[in-house]
């Protein structure tokens, strides 16, 4: 095969995995929705754990499609930018911390609150960091 | 703020991280993506904030603030080439909070609408022992990992007669105790499960050596993305579960992406014991013979008659802080009408991408610094090599000698190239403690020295 058409094969196939991304989003967003409407009623059979996997597959997709587009060069600002948005986990930390009253659980989530806050700065920061140094040629 | 609305603005939150990563497709795009990213925390940390059961504001600003203010404070202090141990200690404090989350949610399971105290649904405390589980590994290991990058225990492998049969048996009785736990929903089971999962971090990460690092690092960000996701099932939470998805995928390619680069199983990287000192005690038998050594005088005046250069960096180039050096260095030549380029593989240096880090934080324009599989062709049509700090991964006997324990790994063709010049401290092996054939050759030229110190003078002697 010539460069070329080597190009134009990653291209085709890039395009591929970006549709197929789009797909998945659309499919996640709707298996969300589902989520979020059938949580009140339990009784109707389909268990939270069930809809709770199927976002959670569907996300393992559309992770594949996206991360095997990052280009090399990236890959370190990948790390410090996944490793920043793992810090979501705040939002359980959130509702832990939350209650008026002190208590065992408040401490633990204070704990959390202030462990993830140092995540989500310092990796988001350190991530700008790096993508700022990447430059063009003069 | 209703139910649904807030499930509408996590919705929100998790296509923002999913565009964040997307953005990182191109260095010309990846700055918007890391405000994407930025967009969905604040999001998801505003709709949480906005919970009717979230009332004590002045604690948690109070958290924020001073996480923040630390995290904010490392993150610009921070020496690029310290990155990957930052990004270890940073892994650790995301499986600490999934700790302490899941220890929260066992002692008030009513916030979250899973049970009682002590009466939780078997469902939910099944995925909350599994986050915590997951969390307390990625807690220990990455200390671990942390201090063998920061050299604060030794980087060679620590590896004793049944380990793995006692990880087995560890892993195996972390099993019966969740079962346990969630059986008999006891207090005990819960820290017994802890303590156990916080030792077993440590068994698992102690027998692989430094240089697989890439690897563990990778692991671990996976992990740190599964330990949040473990916790978004405890929760019912589909952006803590989509999030965790993204994290823990990524990891896991990236993961796969330095095996291959390693040519090793993840199973081997795993099991450890690679490198240090055991190994290729058989390749130092072909000992006395001849090397050229140079002079940063002959390696100026070689590579400004040249046409054109590949430069080859290491992990021995970010130990020594050679970039700027290197970058003056190519600078020079670049003004003399040289082709510069720089030729990276996967799995140089401490963590994916790290190289190409350190070259752009030394202002080299990313269009010259170019992957294996889009330079090595190249190395024909080249003057001259110019290995700064890298050694395994030029070395012929990966294709050459199946005995060899980097026998069959991807390497950078260098010998192809008409000079090779090694920059390097000693004669000593890399990693895997094979001997490179590279450097009896004689197109090759060894300049022996620390890397920046070779740089700086190579540039005094082009002047």
């Amino acid at each position: 095969m010539s460069s070329q058409q080597l190009l134009d094969r990653a291209r085709q196939l890039a395009e591929e995995a970006e549709r197929l991304a789009a797909e998945s989003v659309r499919l996640a967003q709707e298996a969300a929705r589902s989520v979020t409407s059938s949580a009140p009623v339990e009784t109707t059979g389909v268990d939270p754990f069930i809809f709770g996997l199927t976002v959670l597959v569907l996300a393992c997709f559309v992770g594949y499609y996206v991360v095997w587009r990052v280009t090399p060069a990236l890959h370190s600002p990948l790390m410090s930018v996944t490793n920043a948005i793992s810090s979501v986990i705040i939002v359980g930390a959130l509702i832990a911390a939350g209650p008026a009253e002190a208590n065992f659980s408040q401490v633990m989530g204070f704990c959390a609150v202030v462990l993830a806050s140092v995540n989500i700065f310092g990796g988001f920061i350190v991530t700008q960091r790096m993508l700022s140094m990447f430059k063009k040629k003069r | 703020m209703t139910e649904n609305l807030s499930a509408i603005f996590y919705l929100v939150s998790s296509i923002c991280f999913i565009m964040a990563l997307r953005g990182l497709s191109s260095p010309d795009t990846s700055r918007q993506g890391n405000l994407f990213g930025i967009a969905g925390m604040v999001i998801a940390i505003g709709t949480t904030l906005a919970l009717p059961s979230v009332l004590s504001y002045e604690v948690i600003i109070a958290g924020i603030v001073i996480g923040g203010a630390i995290g904010a404070f490392i993150a610009w202090k921070i020496e690029m080439t310290a990155l990957p141990q930052l990004v270890a200690a940073f892994h650790s404090l995301v499986g600490l909070a999934a700790c302490f989350v899941a220890a929260a949610a066992f002692y008030r399971p009513e916030a979250y609408g899973i049970g009682q105290f002590l009466a939780i649904r078997p469902g939910s405390l099944i995925e909350m022992t599994i986050g915590l589980a997951i969390g307390a590994i990625t807690f220990t290991g990455s200390i671990i990992a942390f201090g063998k990058l920061q050299g604060l225990i030794t980087g060679s492998p620590l590896v004793f007669k049944g380990q793995h049969p006692l990880n087995a048996l560890l892993g195996i009785l972390l099993v019966v105790l969740i079962v346990w736990t969630v059986r008999d929903q006891t207090e005990f089971g819960f820290w017994l499960i802890l303590v156990l999962s916080l030792l077993i971090g440590v068994l698992i990460i102690v027998p692989i050596g430094g240089a697989d690092m890439p690897v563990v690092i990778s692991m671990l960000n996976s992990y740190s993305g599964w330990a949040a996701c473990g916790i978004g099932f405890t929760l019912g939470n589909s952006l803590l579960i989509v999030t965790g998805a993204l994290v823990g995928s990524s990891g896991a390619i990236l993961s796969y992406i330095m095996c291959k680069g390693m040519n090793r199983s993840f199973f081997s990287v795993i099991l450890g014991g690679f490198g240090g000192e055991t190994e290729g005690a058989a390749a130092r038998t072909q000992g006395d013979k001849s090397i050229k050594s140079g002079s940063a005088e002959d390696a100026a005046f070689i590579m400004e008659n040249a046409s054109s250069v590949i430069i080859v960096p290491g992990y021995g180039m970010a130990v020594a802080q050679a970039q700027h050096a290197l970058r003056e260095m190519c600078d020079i030549l670049k003004d003399r009408g040289v082709k510069v380029r720089y030729a990276i593989h996967p799995v140089a240096g401490r963590m994916p991408g790290h190289m190409n880090v350190l070259l752009a934080e030394a202002n080299v324009p990313y269009e010259q610094v170019l992957e294996l599989e889009e330079i090595n062709r190249d190395f024909n049509q080249t003057d001259v090599a110019f290995v700064i700090g890298a050694n395994d991964v030029t070395n012929p006997a990966a294709k050459t000698d199946p005995t060899s324990p980097i026998y069959g790994m991807p390497i950078l063709d260098v010998e192809n190239a008409q000079t090779v010049l090694f920059v390097k401290r000693s004669m000593a092996s890399g990693y895997a403690g094979v001997d490179n054939e590279l450097f009896f050759r004689d197109n090759t030229m060894m300049l022996f020295a620390d890397a920046k110190k070779m740089c700086e003078e190579i540039v005094q002697a082009l002047n």
